[in-house]
């Protein structure tokens, strides 16, 4: 018989570990990731195994240096998580380096520099996007129509090799706005969203994902059934997708009632950029958001709110790694003020 | 009544694997009496009972052989007849395996029982009667919280009651003592009840039985079918709906106010197998020297519903359900939640013990523990709206007072958090640390306190002293002056 184990229970346990809710998650994202590299071929293939393997050795190094088990928290998945989500944010013929780097950021910066898993402010991922975005314009900004591999248009095996590892591409011949991207162009140029959206958007492709864009955030459908799936699975809860998709379908909606042609409609927002992997994907992560159901409603309505501010007034496109990034440092705030209600407590108690 | 009545949601729980299977369908068996029996002092919430027997005397089954000896304590009884071997320190039931002051009976096979105390007819007894019968039973709250339960019937001279809950939740996993208590001794358990509502003049009986046992509730429904007063009531099975506080919110709707008893709002709660107890003394006169345990686990090869005496080394009872399959990873008394490990086999069964579970390594799970990674899985399972998280944070930075802050008192350490924890935190242990830190700052408050007021005694005592010299000295002085004026003015006189 082995000692008695510790004084108090519970003596048994739930079937849950951290490897099973970082495994949960990463098979949630398998089907969009399938169509990203799908999309846009052997080029986004190297990107992804780049960017995954250059976190996991940066995790490898950082524990190493720290003097922590390399094996056990290797173990845990949260370094191949977090540079998958990396990878899935990337334009997806970016060079190497912008993988190694986003890998590399995400962990050291993003993370290890904090103390490790659990003790991170800020979403590793956003770090890292929001890092290479502000350092790397360009390459971080360069999309291209999508090349389903093995289609005439899609670079063959060697080539791709050329791509992602010797920049043997010429960008200025195929590259193709993001919807967020030429609407920002077209406006400035006098264009009303009326026209726009008949030139240039079309719901369905956004909804099915066939567009330019990152890596592995195009495909709606895919991402949706994803964190239904989490949902399900009780990995995630709903309350910050909900918050998050609900306050920008209102403030879309007001906005382009009262002025169409100058801000866009809640479907184009909902539907282009990393909007809805941020909401099932990346706001949920559970270091950087609150852990009451109340503190995630409203983290989740700062997120989508926060999007609509920095899409509809600031200089960038995109606004999903600032707001995340801004509402993770509200995160300790609103722990602190949103608690839940102790039994016996309040309510005639 | 009614299975169709109005219940209250409460906050948070869980659903783990039940596991009741196992014993569900085995009747409770009686086991063979042990070649010894150790009787801890103490086996009840307060203070432990006084030994009135010496070693070497004869005992017979039912024999006073504990005193209550302070406010709250409870009788003892010896379980059969024997001899008295030794009055002194025995392992335990506690995770320490720790030694504490037991009699040890080596039981004489002929269970020769001392006259019972005569039958009472419970409804036209005074209360006053059958609560001095409960408390010389020997009877506690048998459901795990093993509060002497004549005290516990006090409360009626304090409180103004209205309802006797019976609870038969039984929301462990593993535990059966209770299903099957109430399956094949229905109207004891009724009777037990009502000799409670009478004792405490309360008007309603709600016996609450987690749904997914619908023979025990067929069986109650039947035994309380004359009795309009009654109602039994099958609630949702989640754990921890048999922690008497959120079985009174789900039954009443009424939160129990913090730092109170459910007795607050005018609800008493009672296990079923206390209520079997009362019947069983109030009836026949006997005192409480046996219990139901259930034998389980998967490293057991003969799970089982063992009616045993009070007593019984734990050893006894693993031989006697054909001991381990294999190594035992955790043996516990008790439910799996909250029970407590047993750090030795030689430690007994006592009053308070519904369950001896030998876990193997699969049912444990034990995991290496990894930092906390903010998931909010023991928010959304705390029943009383905690944050476990949070005060673990707290008090791991030894910040004992901002962990109360947040309700460190609230926590009625049910241990929902950690079960559902990825990262395999005890939390439980963390508050039950922070608990005992909290007991031994008022403990060094208290002494503080007491050393204070010696030490202002002292110095008063001091003072006075100084001051009683002082005057004395004064007098003395006053004095010498006055005889030295008097010889002065004498010899003045005696000298013109």
């Amino acid at each position: 018989m082995s000692p008695a184990g510790l004084p108090h229970g519970p003596h048994i346990h739930a079937r849950v570990s951290v490897r099973r809710t970082m495994g949960m998650v990463m098979m949630a994202l398998v089907p969009a990731t399938l169509f990203g590299l799908y999309l846009f071929g052997w080029p986004a293939v190297f990107l992804f195994l780049v960017t995954i393997a250059s976190a996991v050795v940066a995790e490898a190094l950082s524990l190493r240096v720290a003097g922590k088990p390399v094996g056990l928290f290797l173990g845990d998945g949260s370094a191949l998580l977090a540079g998958w989500l990396v990878a899935m944010t990337l334009p997806p013929w970016a060079p190497w380096w912008i993988g190694v780097l986003g890998g590399f950021i995400a962990i050291v910066i993003g993370k290890q520099i904090f103390g490790g898993i659990g003790q991170n402010v800020f979403n590793p991922a956003m770090v890292a996007r929001v890092m290479l975005l502000i350092s790397f314009p360009l390459e971080m900004t360069t999309f291209l129509d999508p090349r389903p591999l093995f289609s005439a248009a899609a670079p063959g095996f060697i080539d791709s090799l050329g791509i992602t590892f010797y920049s043997a591409v010429d960008f200025d011949a195929i590259s193709s706005a993001s919807v967020l991207g030429a609407f920002k162009t077209q406006a400035r140029e006098g264009m009303g969203f009326g026209t726009f959206v008949r030139e240039f958007f079309d719901p369905v492709a956004h909804l099915s994902g066939y567009v330019p864009g990152s890596l592995g955030e195009t495909p709606g459908v895919l991402i949706v059934l994803g964190g239904l799936f989490l949902i399900w699975r009780r990995i995630i809860g709903w309350h910050i997708p909900v918050a998050m998709i609900a306050s920008m379908v209102v403030l879309a909606t007001l906005f382009h009632l009262v002025s169409p042609d100058r801000y866009p409609d809640a479907a184009y927002h909902v539907l282009s950029g990393a909007f809805l992997l941020a909401a099932f994907f990346i706001a949920t992560d559970y270091v950087t958001a609150p852990v009451t159901p109340a503190g995630r409603l409203l983290f989740g309505a700062g997120c989508g709110t926060l999007v609509f501010i920095i899409r509809s007034w600031a200089s960038f496109p995109e606004g999903v790694g600032f707001a995340i990034l801004l509402m993770n440092a509200a995160t300790p705030l609103l722990d602190h003020y949103v608690r839940p209600r102790i039994f016996g407590h309040g309510k005639g108690g | 009544m009614n299975a169709v009545l109005k219940l209250f949601p409460i906050r948070g729980g869980i659903h783990p694997d039940g596991r009741k299977q196992r014993t569900a369908s085995l009747p409770i068996e009686k086991a063979p009496v042990p070649p010894m029996l150790h009787l801890p002092m103490r086996q009840h919430i307060g203070v432990p009972s006084e030994p009135v027997v010496s070693v070497g005397d004869h005992v017979k089954a039912g024999q006073l052989v504990g005193i209550c000896s302070k406010d709250i304590s409870a009788m003892m009884h010896a379980p059969t007849s024997g001899e008295v071997v030794d009055i002194g320190p025995h392992v335990a039931p506690h995770p320490s395996g720790l030694p504490g002051l037991t009699l040890s009976i080596r039981p004489d096979g002929k269970g020769d029982c001392v006259p019972l105390l005569p039958p009472l007819d419970p409804f036209l007894s005074e209360a006053e009667s059958i609560a001095e019968r409960i408390a010389a039973a020997g009877i506690v709250g048998m459901g795990g919280a093993v509060f002497p339960a004549a005290e516990k019937l006090e409360l009626r001279s304090i409180y103004d009651m209205h309802t006797l809950v019976i609870n038969g939740a039984e929301c462990e996993p593993y535990l059966t003592t209770d299903d099957r208590l109430m399956r094949e001794r229905a109207d004891a358990i009724i009777d037990g009840a009502r000799i409670l509502r009478h004792t405490l003049g309360v008007r309603t009986i709600i016996i609450a039985v987690e749904a997914n046992k619908p023979a025990a509730l067929a069986a109650m429904e039947k035994a309380a079918r004359d009795f309009l007063y009654v109602d039994i009531r099958p609630v949702a099975v989640r754990y921890p709906m048999g922690s008497e506080k959120h079985l009174v919110q789900a039954l009443t709707g009424l939160e129990t106010p913090a730092g109170q008893l459910p007795v607050a709002l005018g609800v008493l709660v009672h296990n079923v197998a206390t209520a079997h107890a009362v019947h069983e003394v109030v009836r026949f006169g006997k005192p409480l020297i046996s219990r139901i345990v259930t034998v389980s686990g998967g490293a057991v090869r003969r799970p089982a519903n063992l009616e045993v005496l009070v007593g019984t080394p734990i050893r006894h009872l693993v031989d006697h359900c054909g001991g381990f399959v294999s190594g035992p990873e955790r043996i516990i008394m008790g439910g799996p939640m909250m029970g407590t490990p047993v750090a030795n086999l030689d430690a007994p069964v006592v009053k308070g013990t519904n369950a001896i579970l030998a876990l193997t390594k699969d049912e444990v799970r034990a995991r290496r523990r990894l930092p906390c990674i903010r998931c909010g899985a023991c928010v959304t399972a705390c029943p009383c709206g905690l944050e476990p998280l949070d005060m673990m944070a707290r008090i791991m930075k030894e910040k004992i007072a901002a962990a109360v802050d947040i309700g460190l008192r609230d926590c009625i350490a049910c241990g929902a958090c950690s079960y559902v924890c990825p990262s395999h935190i005890p939390l439980v242990h963390y508050f039950s640390y922070a608990k005992g830190a909290l007991l031994d700052q008022q403990r060094v408050k208290a002494a503080q306190m007491e050393l204070k007021q010696l030490a202002e005694a002292r110095n008063a005592r001091l003072a006075a002293q100084a001051r009683a010299k002082e005057a004395a000295r004064a007098k003395r002085k006053a004095a010498m002056a006055a005889k030295r004026t008097a010889d002065e003015s004498g010899t003045e006189g005696l000298n013109p």
